[in-house]
């Protein structure tokens, strides 16, 4: 880790000439290092008070650095390219059973759960209320077990239809 | 792994979306969230591979930027930022979790998913995030670990909630006992 402070302010100029070459604009640039800042302005002050300010300075500057640099990476790619980093960077554990392509898309099935959980969730609470409950830690259950079926449900209609999830993501 | 196996793996990838919909409450450097109880009840229900994978689908999800964190966070800032512990510890979490409870599923009741939710939801999780906020903010772990404290009572609240419904669950839907070992 670096512990000199000239060469991680020089590091953080070099990331905030990047976000100028990316033409982000400053308001979203600062927004993505904004989101973190109290947790950042807190950790600062501990440090400060515990170890002193200079170490604290070294410690601000270290987080800042990479904050700025992953808000840029964050920023300038698109999220399927950053899937495709994802599943090559994964291919090297292969041999130790990894599907990098599968994994991408689990990602995609993921985000199609959300809403689905939703729906769910008003379904059991509609059904509780007809029963005269209301607010019940119970809910979670039935929604657990009423979810698990639809996951079952489409696995089931997915090998039915021959679609391999690995090959289907990688035709995309 | 099967094609209900990666389908299971997203539901629960999908819960600790929805669980991060919750607002977290910000106390200290590090926020009190819902998805903690993810953890435990993804070990509890699907077991420890699986679970496991669900919790790295969410930490490749956070990585790319989707805003999968609680209070709609994302990015690899904060993966690898302060709090970016916690998340290697949700992976590490969910699987010990997983390993306790297909050790005992046979013989599952609410005393093992507490013992199972405990150790790995709340001290494997906290090992890992203590770990890596030590590192990065250059404090000891002794100091880490106090700022870590306030999670307790609400930990423990989630571990009973998670413990009650794993237990029911299993009895209205077992997926550990249907699954086969290895696919």
């Amino acid at each position: 880790m670096i512990g000199d402070a000239g060469v991680l302010a020089a590091l953080l100029g070099v990331v905030v000439l990047g976000f100028a070459a990316a033409r982000v604009p400053w308001r979203l640039a600062v927004r993505q290092v904004g989101i973190a800042l109290p947790f950042l302005l807190l950790i600062v002050l501990v440090q400060g008070l515990v170890e002193g300010w200079g170490s604290a300075l070294v410690v601000g500057l270290r987080i800042l650095t990479l904050l700025a640099l992953a808000g840029l990476v964050t920023l300038t790619t698109r999220a399927e390219a950053l899937i495709d980093v994802v599943e090559r960077a994964l291919t090297p554990l292969k041999p130790l059973g990894v599907r990098p392509e599968r994994i991408g898309m689990v990602v995609l099935m993921t985000i199609r759960f959300v809403p689905v959980l939703r729906e769910h969730a008003d379904a059991v609470r509609d059904a509780q209320r007809a029963r005269g409950v209301e607010r019940s830690f119970v809910f979670l259950t039935p929604l657990l077990v009423k979810t698990l079926r639809t996951a079952d449900g489409l696995a089931q209609a997915l090998d039915a239809r021959g679609v391999d999830p690995g090959r289907a993501a990688r035709q995309r | 792994m099967r094609t209900r196996d990666l389908a299971y793996v997203a539901v629960f990838a999908a819960i600790m979306v929805v669980l991060g919909l919750f607002p977290p409450i910000a106390v200290g450097p590090i926020p009190i969230t819902a998805q903690s109880m993810g953890v435990m009840l993804a070990g509890s229900i699907i077991g420890a591979r699986r679970g496991a994978l669900a919790m790295l689908v969410v930490a490749l999800m956070a990585a790319i930027g989707l805003p999968v964190l609680s209070g709609g966070r994302g990015g690899i800032g904060v993966v690898l930022g302060p709090t970016g512990g916690y998340i290697a510890g949700w992976i590490v979490g969910a699987f010990v979790v997983g390993l306790i409870t297909e050790r005992v599923w046979t013989r599952y009741n609410i005393g093992w998913a507490i013992l199972a939710n405990v150790v790995g939801g709340i001290l494997v999780v906290y090992a890992f995030g203590i770990a890596w906020y030590a590192i990065l903010s250059g404090q000891s772990v002794v100091l880490a670990a106090a700022q870590n404290a306030v999670f307790l009572p609400g930990d423990a609240i989630k571990v009973l909630i998670a413990s009650a419904v794993a237990v029911a669950v299993r009895r209205a839907y077992p997926v550990i006992e249907a699954a086969p070992q290895r696919a």
